[in-house]
């Protein structure tokens, strides 16, 4: 297990160096600089500001520079805003993208597990039709669409949330239903197919056969084996979910990450944007890793091996 | 002899879309105190249903037990509510499904899966479950339970786990214990131990077996009485002297003469013609006429009388009826 786990970090740290890699060659492929706006600049004064955050090196130095704070995680200072480092910025914007896209995965797990639960168990009959369509209008509307309407009729016309910004819990309900109605309708439709599936197994009958309560066989037997694949796409709804909260964040004006991640690219903040495609890459490598441990803990078929290697 | 179990005139239908399946139609027999009936039949002939069927764990819908009764112990089965049912499965009624490879939840361990049964339906410590644990799986011939106990379905070969099935079915020892094609699934060496093995525990325990197989030789090895099934219904029963024997259905004959014989070598298997009849519309008359050698006029019309050849050997067929006993006695001087 902990050679397992060594071997994952080790895995973990190639991967973020790609990332990074891949990051600086096209950050410095994009025509343009911080410095460079209508209005004009001093050509001295631009050599000079060049020469204080070290763009007028060599691209190779320059790319062991960042390599180096990305090591020390000394990001710098921003460029545009020189007040304030890039620690300060993820510093203040992860906590609030970080509670912004927990509450919303919590929100969607549980909401979609229990509606998919409900649907096979009334296979057919009304909850299940009415689940089901809830989920293909969850899958089909896009978040941004479902957040402008939430806003019109939740916020602006029947006043019962505040329409934007990130102060009270009353903040946080619609933006998280406009993030959470997506992964929700995608887990609900899986829970509900994997659990019809998982119902009609001989051990499922079995446990019918033992005498347990239908609560019983449905949260101690079916239950584990119908969320083995709402945990395989786990991976992939949090990267949705991350890469969501950029639009959510903009249209709710939550002082998040995602609004520096997105400023500092077309502003060609370097060193932000440097500082958030590490931060969000780690951080969802990590969530990755996370899936996979707990893929092992759920089904004891999938041995993480002392000799390494996923399966 | 005290019955145990008394099945009378039983039907079960599956409503599809493409109409109703009669699965059963009007089986009738009895199970005395610790004997071991085997229920006998080639696929889709019911057996199945009339097992799932006494533990009322026919999915309704579709299924649905349309008349009948089932009477275990002086209850009516078919009576009884969900929530009483439950109280019955898996303590007075136990059952052993065909396939150990899929019956064993994957993701528990054999211990819990071992335990549950037993807790849930009566007020136990766990260190006592233990212990009754350890007994099931010693009495089942598994070799260091302590460990096993611990351990997943996927770490035990296929009879191990069949062994591990058996014991979850006994552990609250039960009276009755329902085996559907409990050796189907495994290879003839472990087929042989696993018999004995419910003879060892049907001498321990006392307990009444019936036994779904459409394996003569695992019939031969363990049955008391032999129910031969056809078409939904029971159209011969008598103990394993009387069927093998002295078998009267023409259908039982058939069955016995396509079993391959080591002591007849160099005798060719006969096998029956033909297949059983659609059981979306079930013939009126004997559903055997179609395959039967000696069918007559009147048997594809009305279906035959029940006739009792011994206290114990019943069977349905027109050949027992005087008329039909006298043609073949003169086609047999001519």
């Amino acid at each position: 297990m902990a050679r397992y786990i060594l071997k994952r970090l080790l895995m973990m740290i190639i991967t973020i160096w790609i990332i990074v890699t891949l990051t600086f060659v096209l950050m410095k492929a994009v025509p343009g600089s911080p410095f460079n706006e209508e209005r004009t600049t001093n050509e001295t004064v631009q050599a000079n500001l060049e020469a204080h955050y070290n763009l007028d090196e060599p691209y190779i130095v320059q790319y062991l520079l960042y390599l180096k704070s990305i090591v020390t995680f000394d990001f710098g200072p921003s460029i545009k805003q020189p007040t304030e480092t890039v620690n300060d910025l993820l510093g203040r914007g992860f906590p609030i993208s970080f509670e912004l896209g927990i509450v919303t995965i919590i929100v969607a797990v549980i909401s979609g597990i229990i509606l998919g639960i409900l649907a096979a168990l009334r296979h057919n009959g009304i909850i299940d039709y009415v689940a089901m369509s809830f989920a293909v209008l969850g899958i089909s509307i896009p978040n941004f669409v479902l957040a402008t309407l939430l806003i019109q009729k939740l916020a602006v016309d029947w006043g019962l949330f505040p329409p934007a910004t990130w102060s009270s819990p009353a903040h946080m309900v619609l933006p998280v239903i406009a993030l959470a109605t997506g992964p929700m309708a995608i887990i609900a439709r899986l829970t509900r197919s994997t659990m019809l599936e998982v119902l009609t197994q001989d051990y499922i009958k079995m446990a019918r056969a033992k005498g347990l309560s239908p609560w019983k066989i449905v949260f101690k037997h079916a239950l584990k084996n119908a969320l083995m694949p709402v945990v395989t796409i786990m991976g992939t709804l949090l990267a949705g979910i991350l890469t969501g909260t950029f639009v959510i964040e903009k249209i709710f004006a939550i002082p998040g990450m995602g609004r520096y991640f997105v400023e500092s690219i077309n502003q060609r903040d370097y060193p932000v944007i440097m500082g958030t495609t590490v931060f969000y890459s780690a951080f969802l490598i990590f969530m990755l890793f996370l899936v996979d441990i707990a893929y092992g803990i759920l089904d004891p078929r999938i041995k993480i091996h002392k000799k390494g290697g996923g399966e | 002899m005290e019955k145990i179990l008394e099945v009378n005139d039983l039907h079960v239908t599956f409503t599809t879309y493409g109409g109703t399946v009669k699965a059963v139609r009007g089986v009738n027999f009895h199970l005395n105190k610790g004997e071991t009936l085997a229920i006998v039949g080639e696929s889709g002939c019911g057996k199945s249903v009339t097992s799932n069927a006494i533990m009322r764990l026919i999915p309704d819908p579709p299924g649905k037990i349309s008349n009948g009764s089932i009477i275990f112990n002086g209850k009516d089965l078919t009576k009884l509510t969900e929530k009483e049912m439950r109280q019955i499965r898996g303590v007075d009624i136990s059952m052993i499904f065909q396939d150990p490879m899929t019956a064993l939840n994957p993701t528990l361990t054999i211990g819990s899966q071992l335990i549950e049964g037993l807790r849930q339906h009566h007020k136990i410590s766990s260190e006592n479950a233990k212990k009754k644990a350890l007994e099931m799986m010693d009495l089942v011939g598994i070799p260091n339970p302590e460990v096993r106990l611990k351990q997943y379905p996927h770490q035990f070969s296929g009879g191990m786990r069949q062994r591990i099935v058996i014991a979850i079915a006994l552990i609250c020892e039960p009276e009755l214990l329902i085996a559907d094609e409990p050796t189907t699934a495994l290879d003839v060496t472990i087929q042989a131990q696993i018999l004995e093995l419910f003879e060892k525990i049907q001498e321990r325990t006392g307990v009444s077996i019936i036994l779904i197989t459409h394996d003569l030789g695992v019939v031969a090895k363990i049955a008391d009485r032999i129910a031969v099934m056809y078409a939904g219904k029971i159209i011969e029963v008598g103990t394993k002297r009387e069927i093998f024997y002295e078998p009267e259905h023409p259908y039982t004959q058939g069955l016995l003469k396509s079993v391959p014989r080591l002591d007849l070598k160099g005798e060719k298997l006969t096998p029956i013609d033909g297949t059983p009849p659609d059981l979306f519309s079930p013939p009126t008359g004997c559903p055997f006429t179609a395959r039967c050698p000696f069918a007559m006029e009147v048997c594809d019309k009305v279906y035959p009388f029940h006739s009792e050849l011994s206290d114990t050997h019943h069977v349905e067929c027109w050949l027992q009826d005087e008329r039909a006993k006298q043609l073949l006695a003169t086609s047999a001087t001519k």
